[in-house]
């Protein structure tokens, strides 16, 4: 097996929070948005990332490309650790990775056209491109993420959510990354443009052996796309595994619970379906729970669920969780 | 005789750059206690269609046709006649519980106020009445989060006050406009099962609005699929998820991923929704549609029954379709 | 059939001329009555400050000695005598001194503004893009020079380095553009949140170009607005200080300066020298707030 194309080793973020009334010297309080997160990736390889929110996913994703501070490793393939780098130095991986984002119109400058757009990390990584050359890798990107060539000279605003996103994406491959982090990349599309997008970033990613962290809060959309998942929960992993084993025995009760909330577009699967309740709101982040930060709402929660911090264990399915194991339908009481 | 009767019910906007037709003559009716889904994509008019039944379209928005509830006109009707259906009749909940609470009143003095005004209640009987309500929508030490403000709610809690809220009339009908599309799933597995418990204890006629198919398979046992403006399929759910009759509902079933079965290519309908300033003439589907002939670009064939209880608009017949 | 693929084909190859937002509110400007109206009766006032000198045969510091101090008998506007709009009590051609005015006024609104867009977008967009610390000390810099009265600034200065119209312009630029940059700053901080400009940092745009090619661009909108509100603020500015005697020296004037003597001579019976200083001023500000509403309401079209 080759390299591992990025190794994340116990990635912590954190935020000062500053609330009102506080004088500028009092130590402001720590918000801990990822909380010692490790995971491999490898090359030409989709990690899913699910959590539900407020449980890091996005600021995991920011911080693996710099654009929030954050502490532990992150080791490019050629063993570089990409934290600490200076912004000079990392200038030459921002080109390896690229990343899509939510919002389509959101992330595209109004007052830029489409060509200008999509040319510009290109125009950042290879300042010595002429015009015509740049032109033509940008008309030649359009087409293969299925925009017209001869739209290049459009705005953002005349054209819908989904070519949006197109653009975005069309965006982030000019410059032939090895990575490409897809943040709720379908969350703004309806259902038909939606499976539109997916198909693209799955042919593309087939295409151009891309590796990609696709990170959503619809579980479904996560298991069509991902060869690994992860699951997220306050800043903590609570388990990764493979696709299909993850949410064919799922192993932590939170996992188990998340899985079970997902309604069904099939009338007799939903009525026969078995729900776990997760009753209760999320911890606040600047207080989270001792030990397994799940242990709140969780149906298995013992007295050691609250002393110890449940490590990540296992080889190609590992939880963390002191008590993992498959759903037990007494367990949940009727509702 | 129904609930609620909507004929030929059109909703027009006036905008700068031109008139948009966002519901094209949709015709429902509801019984009392039935659960009816609308499901449809954003543009679709879904959401307008409620406005216009509770009168509640923007200012540049005209609403044209009937609709009848408990055998009343309401449609444009004087304040006189409106207002009391709004407090006693019909409920809304929207997506975002904040834009319907005031954000500097307790949640105490905007549900009390209600009851009082409505109900001619006093205060204290008001308030211990939104307690009882706050207790049956699940919210844990309702009696002193009662005097708490909205936003020291979490949002799948707002959205139980904001249910409460509506519910305190006791309303005939509550129309529900994609009341979890902004939470996370596991809250809105909370807030579904909260809402079918409540729908089948108070009995009261429920219009689920949502763009999430799973969500109606759960809830409703009448659904109507609405694209550009129109009414596609109108069925009950079983038969609907089973065996979807028009070329569309078929094609959002197949582009949907499922978490319970193993992943296949999507298929994905191509093109983009029409763009209502300029309707197409015929079927609003037709541009995207593997099945259109030439006959759906000019003319759409009128809702019509095909089976017991289920109607499609579509100029192919359901054989053509297999 | 072959005619039309071959069409289609030429049809694809050429670029698609795309809308650009500014085409848009050029449109939604051009639509509002009100906004074009002030726009054009603007042009009017522009145009009669540049060339209605030519307009007449008198300076503004010819001084006819036979009329001067009977402007009350002889000086009223007449078409016969040549003073369209009469003379003044020193014998001057009133209307070569209104052009020469609105000369002045205009630039002072225009210098003001002019100034209060380019450091004040600048200073503010540096100022929120950078952020932490030196957005402190820049904005605290500001704070400062707000809190000076600045009214009593420029007079000060006027007393000090003598009565001169470029110190004056300096006085207004000076803090003409604090208020522009603490907007332009506030929408920075919004526009640093989104999507795009995280997009542009995380390929490794220099922040230079970043602030450049995606945060001024999309900032201009609301200086574009802001600036038109400022003209007649910087008018309005200079006139009174030239009411108060401070402003420009004899023979040259402008609206307040004019405004300042008409007042003092209205009771002999001179209402001209008033009524046209006060007309020009007033369809200024007028023409100037109706264009600003129609720009705002072209360039932010959500806000309405």
């Amino acid at each position: 097996m080759s390299a591992p194309l990025l190794q994340v080793e116990d990635l912590h973020v954190s935020f000062d929070i500053r609330r009102e009334g506080d004088m500028p010297w009092t130590k402001p309080l720590k918000l801990h948005a990822v909380n010692g997160v490790s995971f491999t990736l490898n090359p030409g390889e989709t990690l899913g990332i699910v959590g539900e929110s407020g449980c890091g996913k996005s600021t995991l994703a920011r911080a693996l490309i710099q654009l929030v501070p954050a502490a532990g490793k992150v080791v490019w393939q050629d063993g570089t650790n990409l934290l600490g780098l200076s912004p000079h130095e990392m200038l030459k991986y921002r080109r390896e990775v690229q990343m899509v984002f939510q919002d389509p119109l959101a992330s595209l400058n109004p007052r830029m056209t489409v060509g200008q757009i999509i040319a510009e990390p290109l125009t950042t990584h290879h300042p010595g491109l002429s015009k015509d050359e740049v032109k033509a890798r940008v008309q030649a990107m359009m087409e293969k993420v299925g925009l017209l060539a001869n739209q290049i000279n459009r705005y953002p605003h005349e054209f819908s959510g989904g070519q949006c996103q197109r653009i975005g994406i069309a965006r982030a491959l000019i410059v032939e990354p090895k990575l490409l982090i897809c943040d709720e990349p379908v969350s703004a599309l309806d259902v038909s443009i939606q499976a539109q997008v997916i198909n693209l970033l799955m042919k593309l990613q087939r295409e151009l052996g891309l590796a990609m962290i696709f990170i959503a809060h619809d579980l479904s959309v996560v298991k069509h796309i991902s060869d690994r998942v992860m699951v997220l929960y306050l800043g903590r992993a609570m388990e990764i595994a493979g696709s299909a084993d993850l949410y064919g025995k799922p192993d932590h009760p939170y996992t188990q619970a998340l899985l079970s909330s997902v309604p069904i577009p099939d009338p007799a699967a939903e009525r026969a379906k078995v729900t776990i309740p997760l009753d209760g709101d999320l911890p606040s982040p600047l207080a989270p729970p001792s030990g397994c930060v799940f242990r709140t709402r969780c149906l298995r929660a013992a007295p050691r669920c609250a002393a110890d911090v449940p490590p990540l264990l296992g080889g190609n399915h590992q939880v963390a969780c002191h008590f993992p194991g498959p759903l037990m339908a007494q367990a949940v009481p009727a509702a | 005789m129904a609930l609620l009767d909507v004929k030929d019910l059109r909703v027009a906007f006036k905008t700068a750059d031109g008139v948009v037709n966002a519901v094209n003559g949709i015709n429902l009716s509801l019984q009392r206690g039935q659960t009816l889904g609308i499901v449809g994509e954003s543009g679709s008019g879904k959401s307008q269609l409620a406005f216009a039944i509770m009168g509640l379209l923007a200012r540049n928005g005209t609403a044209t046709g009937s609709v009848a509830f408990d055998g009343l006109q309401i449609l444009n009707a004087r304040a006189e006649v409106i207002n009391p259906i709004r407090a006693n009749g019909i409920a809304m909940i929207f997506q975002d519980p904040m834009t319907s609470m005031n954000p500097y009143l307790r949640v105490s003095d905007q549900m009390a106020e209600v009851l009082v005004h409505h109900k001619g209640m006093s205060m204290t009987d008001a308030v211990a009445e939104c307690v009882r309500m706050l207790d049956a929508v699940r919210i844990p030490d309702a009696k002193s989060r009662v005097r708490l403000y909205p936003h020291e709610f979490s949002g799948g809690m707002r959205q139980r006050v904001m249910i409460a809220m509506a519910l305190l009339c006791k309303p005939d009908l509550l129309i529900a406009d994609e009341p979890t599309t902004a939470l996370d799933v596991t809250v809105q597995a909370q807030i579904m099962r909260l809402l079918r418990d409540l729908q089948r204890d108070l009995g009261m006629a429920t219009i689920l609005i949502t763009h999430d198919l799973g969500v109606v398979a759960g809830f409703c046992e009448e659904v109507i699929v609405m694209y550009g403006g129109q009414v596609m399929e109108q069925s009950p759910v079983d038969p609907l998820f089973a065996a979807p009759s028009h070329p569309y509902t078929r094609g959002l079933l197949r582009a949907i991923p499922r978490v319970d079965q193993l992943g296949e290519e999507l298929a994905s309908i191509p093109g983009t929704p029409p763009n209502m300033m300029r309707a197409p003439k015929g079927c609003p589907f037709a541009p995207r549609c593997e099945a259109a002939v030439a006959a759906c670009t000019d003319q759409l064939n009128a809702l019509t029954e095909f089976a017991p209880s289920r109607k499609r608009a579509c100029n192919r017949t359901v054989e053509e379709l297999e | 059939m072959f005619m039309k693929e071959e069409a289609a084909v030429r049809l694809a190859d050429i670029a698609v001329k795309g809308r650009s937002p500014w085409a848009d509110a050029r449109a939604r400007f051009a639509r509002n009555k009100g906004a074009m109206v002030g726009l054009f009766v603007l042009s009017l006032i522009c145009l009669f400050a540049a060339f209605g000198s030519h307009l007449t045969e008198f300076t503004y510091d010819y001084v006819d000695f036979g009329l001067m101090g009977e402007a009350a008998e002889k000086g009223a506007p007449s078409w016969s005598s040549g003073h369209y709009f009469g003379t003044d009590d020193g014998g001057r051609d009133f209307f070569a001194r209104v052009v020469q005015a609105s000369q002045i006024s205009l630039a002072a609104g225009l210098i003001g503004s002019a100034v209060a867009v380019i450091i004040g977008t600048l200073y503010g967009a540096i100022s929120g893009f950078v952020g932490g610390r030196t957005d402190q000390v820049m904005m605290r810099i500001v704070d400062i020079l707000l809190s000076v009265p600045f009214m009593f600034v420029i007079i000060l200065l006027l007393v000090m380095f003598g009565r001169s119209i470029w110190m004056l312009f300096l006085g207004i630029g000076m803090f003409s553009w604090l208020d522009m940059s603490r907007i332009v700053r506030g929408q920075t901080l919004s526009l640093k949140r989104r999507e795009f400009i995280e997009a542009a940092h995380a390929t490794g745009v220099s922040s230079g170009r970043i602030i450049l090619r995606h945060i001024v661009p999309n900032l201009m909108g609301v200086v574009v607005v802001y600036a038109s509100l400022l003209v007649p603020i910087m008018i309005m500015t200079e006139s009174f200080i030239s009411f108060l005697g401070l402003g420009v020296q004899a023979p040259l004037t402008s609206w307040g300066a004019l405004l300042s003597e008409g007042a003092s001579q209205m009771r002999y019976g001179t209402l001209w020298l008033l009524l046209f200083p006060l007309g020009f001023f007033v369809t200024t500000m007028f023409c100037m707030s109706f264009i600003g509403d129609g720009l705002r309401d072209a360039l932010d079209p959500k806000d309405r």
